[in-house]
């Protein structure tokens, strides 16, 4: 392995490590999963420990969604707009059996799985998870984020293009 | 009382009076629906002035197959009427969503979950469904699950199109 290639592999290690303590989730909740989400962010579970704390209001500003909640058909398309307009690059936790697979709501009005919509890389299973769920699957998500190779993430929206 | 005074006004238009542990029902002809509506709100001895709900009924064999049941409450008089009506199938009904703006998204829910049509209602389209829904899940002969509710959703936005 050449001195570029082990400096490159190196600055990919220090990205990666950047990236997964500092995992910014867009504030986005659909039903009762979202609140456990926001339990996993009080003193007692403290996301902030994982460098996630912060929830932005703004999807230009977050590098995570929590897909909280059953995905109905009309909010698909505003599910589906909210994760493009995050900035890459960007990872998606589905928590929750809604999220996961629609769960109990095996109806005309419900989205089988958020991953026919967007693409998912941490599933939370539970009806609903507790907050500990959320911390493992941001602990997965943190691991996962720290292999990646460069040139990993393909753009969803440019299929020519990735970025890093 | 209400349901005395209504058939003294509408003898031709009522149908039946029901009185069950103090609770009034009168069922009443569709084609005078508004005449009905618009006169137990107005007359000052009924004064019904709020619509607290709205619902339809399948009861798919039945001919006529439809009911559509008016939950009124007299804030004046503090007490409450059921008036139902009858639809067929493919038949419509006058709009009351002048009369109370409260029937406004009743009639349309209703309009999406059972496909009743309400004549001169000013914004008759689905309201809990998407616009390109097929069918009416509210019907008797509607899949409980719905049709190919586990096949892939397609979503496209308006700016990939």
């Amino acid at each position: 392995m050449g001195v570029e290639a082990t400096a490159a592999a190196s600055l990919q290690e220090v990205i990666n490590w950047a990236r997964k303590n500092s995992v910014w989730p867009v504030t986005f909740g659909l039903a009762c999963c979202a609140l456990e989400m926001m339990v996993a962010s009080s003193s007692t579970y403290d996301i902030a420990r994982f460098g996630a704390e912060v929830f932005r209001p703004s999807p230009r500003q977050a590098d995570l969604m929590i897909v909280a909640g059953t995905v109905t058909r009309k909010m698909a398309p505003m599910l589906k707009r909210i994760y493009e307009q995050m900035p890459e690059p960007k990872w998606v936790i589905a928590y929750g059996a809604c999220a996961c697979s629609g769960g109990i709501f095996q109806t005309y009005n419900v989205v089988q799985g958020v991953d026919q919509i967007i693409p998912v890389d941490v599933y939370v299973p539970g009806c609903p998870p507790r907050p500990e769920g959320l911390l493992k699957g941001i602990i997965t998500l943190q691991e996962k984020i720290a292999v990646e190779p460069a040139g990993q993430r393909n753009l969803v929206s440019l299929p020519w293009g990735n970025n890093g | 009382m209400a349901g005395n005074l209504l058939k003294e006004t509408f003898p031709d238009a009522v149908q039946k009076i029901e009185d069950f542990r103090g609770e009034t029902s009168v069922t009443v002809d569709a084609g005078k629906i508004r005449e009905i509506m618009a006169f137990l709100k107005e007359s000052e001895k009924l004064c019904y002035d709020l619509l607290l709900d709205l619902a339809g009924v399948d009861f798919n064999d039945c001919t006529p197959r439809f009911m559509i049941a008016y939950m009124l409450h007299s804030t004046k008089f503090n007490n409450k009427l059921r008036i139902k009506t009858t639809v067929a199938e493919g038949a419509s009904l006058d709009t009351v969503s002048d009369i109370w703006l409260a029937a406004n998204w009743m009639e349309r829910e209703v309009f999406d979950m059972l496909g009743i049509i309400f004549n001169k209602h000013p914004n008759l389209i689905r309201i809990l469904l998407t616009d390109d829904f097929v069918g009416h899940p509210l019907r008797k002969d509607f899949p409980v699950k719905g049709r190919d509710f586990d096949k892939p959703v397609q979503v496209c936005l308006e700016e990939e199109q």
